[in-house]
């Protein structure tokens, strides 16, 4: 017999007691390298847990992102903390709870199918025993390699997974317990803010200190090495009114300053970029028909509620840093490139911070801090950034071309289906080479990463969701990773699953109009996996959708349709909205397959982020550059860049469907890209007229009327 | 110079030394009083993550200067319930599970208490107005429009 397969982060962290560990009687410790960031992942793993060891769920701790204690599973993203790292808690507990039940079958001399483990106690034909985890824990030794050979439980024997637990972190939120990193205190603690280099080779002109100190009105020290610039004291107001002085007393040389020009995705046509082909070779286009549309977004922001803050503290060698970044291990391994330390003197922490959509300020901001901390050793550093920093500086989602080409046959479906894509990257995480913002600024700046984007195996970055699911002959996509761009780029949300799947799923439904065949019929036409139909059919009936509703009259109705990286959840949407000058979204349907699930109310929480944040993202947001503005960022605060608000929001009804499928799959990614591509299928309908370009401002919506 | 700001804090004088009378009430609640409830977003008053009540009044505390609110009374998050007992808003928004990150929950929590102190029967569109000062990038907006709802009825004396 083969020796079974391991999840892939129980393989990396095969060691079980850096899982599971019991530290006091009727107390059940879990680790795990995922970290909470707004989406509930640590209420989901207790419930793995509960019942992989048959424990209550209020005996369980959990501890999460530190390299001093947690598997290291990389980094908390792309919606693969219950597909991998749920599963790999699962296998873990299932070969804990296999240990022990070993060793109680040895103490009480008795065959291992007669017992079974109830709340933590070791039952035998179902009576208690005297044995549990806690009278076992001294003879079962944790620190052995999984072998993956506990029996994970039956799905209809599950009791905590498929249950709406309440979050377990939310309490704490709600009654404004000091629970975000923001809310961290060290003894001695210093206040700082960073004099940010503006672009990289930035260099300081002059520091007029007398000046800043001025402002501050109370003591604040200045720390630099090269170009990185920070402030300091005791006392926080001091030290903000001083970083806002600095924007004036601080002069940079060779600044680059973004144009209005570098914001629209059509300014990356012409760049420099790396090509790449992926799939199918085009078919014989003779006597077939061709089908050709463009569609484009531009640069978004995350735009995290709060701005990122990162804390640290360099004592008797060692570097202790706490951040809310979504990589404790990666952060630590820049951190070692940036900071000349071994990885051995140097702990980095999770602690919670704002909602995080992706590769946000966090990671820079926990650079800064311990940049600043080996200046000062032994006194513990602080560092928030202010809002308009982190609109500034956070790295974007790229702007991205997206140009379906399309050959049709007799009955107007698709035989051959070319993508073509122009977008930078979407992955310069801290992780791929010590890029951190802080290093940029210092004597010895790191060199330049080499052009990359997230490979293949790992869902693609901007390619990802590029080739349609839909039964089509021949598929590929042509990426053009641009290589020149006016901000760092990396990964939000979703990467090119939005764009693309706007692009490829509002093509579908010009081409079904154009085919004279209703949207939901012509995707049924051409998909035979049952998954996929499922779901539209769910939504279809979910939202009552009636082939040929009359549009154009300012009501419209959209539907799309994605598979989250072609193997991932399932996800369709149905958008009703009304349009005049602007666009009013009425309700909103989703059906989902996400396989197994494990908390229903926890997915349809992060379901309905998804499509909210999608929505705002379709309607709202392009960050803007304008070079007779400071530092020609012109989407700098909450007027600059407006997100959807409350009396925007459109009802949102969610159905899940599959959900005791073996494969658990994540969904916080799955809506945005059908969301988007039903607002603009909607606003089609709508109109009677299409637009190609996100966001779908008021100024689109009158060009295009105009048009007409 | 340092002076002494008197006001009251979830029905509790206090007196802060200070040498900038400019300081944020925000700072202060957070740095000198050790309320952490009360949440920093913007510092620009926009995002409505540090709402506290002010002599009843919803207010963004983020760069409003200490010397205002001298004599006045402060409420925070911390003033309007706690885990033994819960306001009817905490509570339904623990029922309704009114939120993913919880970081604008603060504000938004004092803010919908601001609205149900003046208007016990808001309609949804009612509600959303009145927490559109509020910011929510999560995406949870639905839920809290619900869990307000909900306390509204219960404080009403439990009429749906």
């Amino acid at each position: 017999m083969n020796a079974p397969v391991l999840p892939g982060p129980l393989k990396d962290n095969p060691s079980l007691a850096r899982w599971v560990a019991f530290p006091a009687p009727g107390q059940v410790a879990i680790n795990t390298g995922r970290v909470e960031i707004g989406q509930g992942v640590l209420t989901a793993m207790v419930q793995i847990a509960a019942d992989e060891l048959d424990v209550a769920m209020t005996r369980i701790a959990i501890r999460s992102g530190s390299t001093a204690v947690t598997p290291n599973e990389g980094y908390t993203a792309g919606s693969q903390s219950i597909q991998f790292g749920g599963v790999a808690m699962r296998q873990a507990c299932a070969d804990v709870r296999a240990l022990f039940l070993a060793q109680a079958a040895k103490v009480l001399a008795c065959p291992v199918n007669e017992l079974s483990i109830r709340d933590g106690s070791i039952l035998r034909k179902g009576a208690s025993t005297g044995q549990d985890y806690w009278t076992l824990a001294g003879a079962v030794d944790l620190n052995v390699d999984a072998g993956g050979s506990g029996a994970r439980k039956p799905i209809a024997e599950l009791e905590s997974i498929g249950t709406s637990s309440a979050r377990l972190d939310l309490p704490a939120k709600i009654f404004g317990d000091a629970i975000f990193i923001h809310d961290m205190r060290l003894p001695g603690m210093q206040h700082a803010r960073v004099v940010r280099q503006p672009n990289r080779g930035a260099t300081i002109g002059s520091v007029d200190e007398r000046a800043i100190l001025r402002v501050a009105k109370a003591p604040v020290a200045f720390v630099r090495q090269g170009n990185f610039l920070a402030i300091l004291g005791d006392d926080e107001t001091a030290v903000d009114l001083a970083a806002v002085a600095a924007d004036s007393h601080v002069k940079w040389q060779n600044v680059e300053t973004p144009t209005a020009i570098q914001q629209e995705a059509n300014w990356l046509l012409q760049r420099p970029a790396v090509d790449r082909v992926f799939g199918a070779e085009p078919a014989d286009a003779k006597g077939r028909e061709r089908f050709e549309r463009t569609y484009s977004r531009g640069y978004l922001a995350h735009a995290s509620i709060s701005p990122s803050c990162g804390l640290a503290h360099y004592d008797n060698g060692h570097l202790t840093v706490w951040t809310h970044c979504q990589g404790v291990f990666p952060l630590r391994a820049a951190l070692v490139k940036t900071l000349g330390l071994e990885a051995s003197a140097i702990t980095v922490h999770h602690v919670q911070g704002s909602g995080c959509y992706g590769h946000n300020g966090s990671d820079d901001a926990a650079a800064d801090a311990a940049i600043v901390a080996m200046q000062l050793p032994g006194k513990p550093i602080r560092v928030r950034w202010r809002r308009e920093e982190e609109f500034i500086y956070e790295p974007k989602t790229p702007a991205m071309i997206v140009k379906v080409h399309a050959l049709l046959d007799e009955a107007g479906k698709p035989t051959d289906w070319t993508q073509e894509i122009w977008s930078p990257t979407h992955n310069q995480r801290p992780g791929a080479g010590g890029n951190l913002l802080g290093a940029l600024a210092l004597p010895h700046p790191p060199p330049e990463p080499p052009p990359n984007d997230v490979p293949e195996s790992n869902g693609g970055g901007a390619t990802r969701n590029a080739e349609p699911l839909y039964d089509i002959a021949a598929k590929r996509h042509i990426h053009h990773l641009v290589t020149e761009t006016p901000v760092r780029t990396s990964a939000l949300r979703g990467l090119g699953a939005m764009p693309n799947v706007f692009a490829l799923e509002c093509c579908i439904d010009e081409l079904a109009e154009r085919a004279g065949v209703y949207p939901v019929a012509y995707r049924l036409a051409i998909t035979a996996d049952q998954r996929a139909r499922a779901v539209i059919e769910k939504v279809a009936a979910m939202a009552n959708w009636q082939a040929g509703e009359p549009g154009g009259a300012g009501r419209g109705r959209g539907i799309a349709f994605a598979r989250y990286k072609n193997r991932a959840a399932y996800a369709a949407c149905v958008v009703e909205l009304d349009v005049d000058e602007e666009i009013r979204l009425r309700h909103v349907w989703c059906a989902t397959d996400a396989g197994l699930v494990i908390n229903p109310d926890g997915v349809i929480n992060q379901l309905e982020g998804g499509i909210i944040q999608s929505a705002s993202w379709v309607l709202k947001e392009q960050v803007r550059f304008d070079n007779s503005v400071a530092l020609g960022h012109a989407s700098f605060d909450w007027e600059t860049y407006p997100v959807l608000k409350f009396s925007e929001v459109p009802e949102i009804d969610i159905e899940l469907i599959n959900t005791k499928d073996e494969v658990p799959l994540g969904v916080g990614e799955v809506t945005a890209g059908p969301t988007a591509a039903a607002i603009g299928n909607a606003v089609s309908h709508a109109l009677g007229t299409r637009i190609r370009d996100l966001p779908l401002t008021r100024e689109r919506i009158m060009a295009s009327l105009l048009k007409e | 110079m340092t002076q002494k700001f008197e006001f009251t804090v979830n029905g509790k004088p206090v007196g802060v030394d200070l040498d900038n009378e400019e300081t944020p009430l925000l700072n202060v609640l957070r740095n000198n009083l050790g309320l952490m409830g009360t949440r920093f977003g913007c510092g620009l008053e926009q995002c409505g993550c540090c709402t506290v009540l002010i002599d009843g009044r919803p207010e963004k505390c983020c760069a409003k200067p200490v010397w205002s609110v001298a004599g006045k009374s402060v409420v925070t998050i911390e003033g309007i319930g706690t885990p033994e007992r819960p306001h009817p808003l905490q509570q339904a928004f623990i029922d309704e599970q009114a939120g993913q990150c919880g970081y604008c929950l603060s504000g938004i929590v004092v803010s919908a208490k601001a609205l149900l102190d003046n208007n016990p029967a808001p309609t949804r569109a009612e509600i959303a107005q009145a927490l559109d000062d509020n910011i929510c990038r999560c995406g949870s907006h639905n839920r809290i429009l619900r869990a307000v709802e909900k306390a509204a009825a219960q404080l009403r004396g439990g009429q749906q």
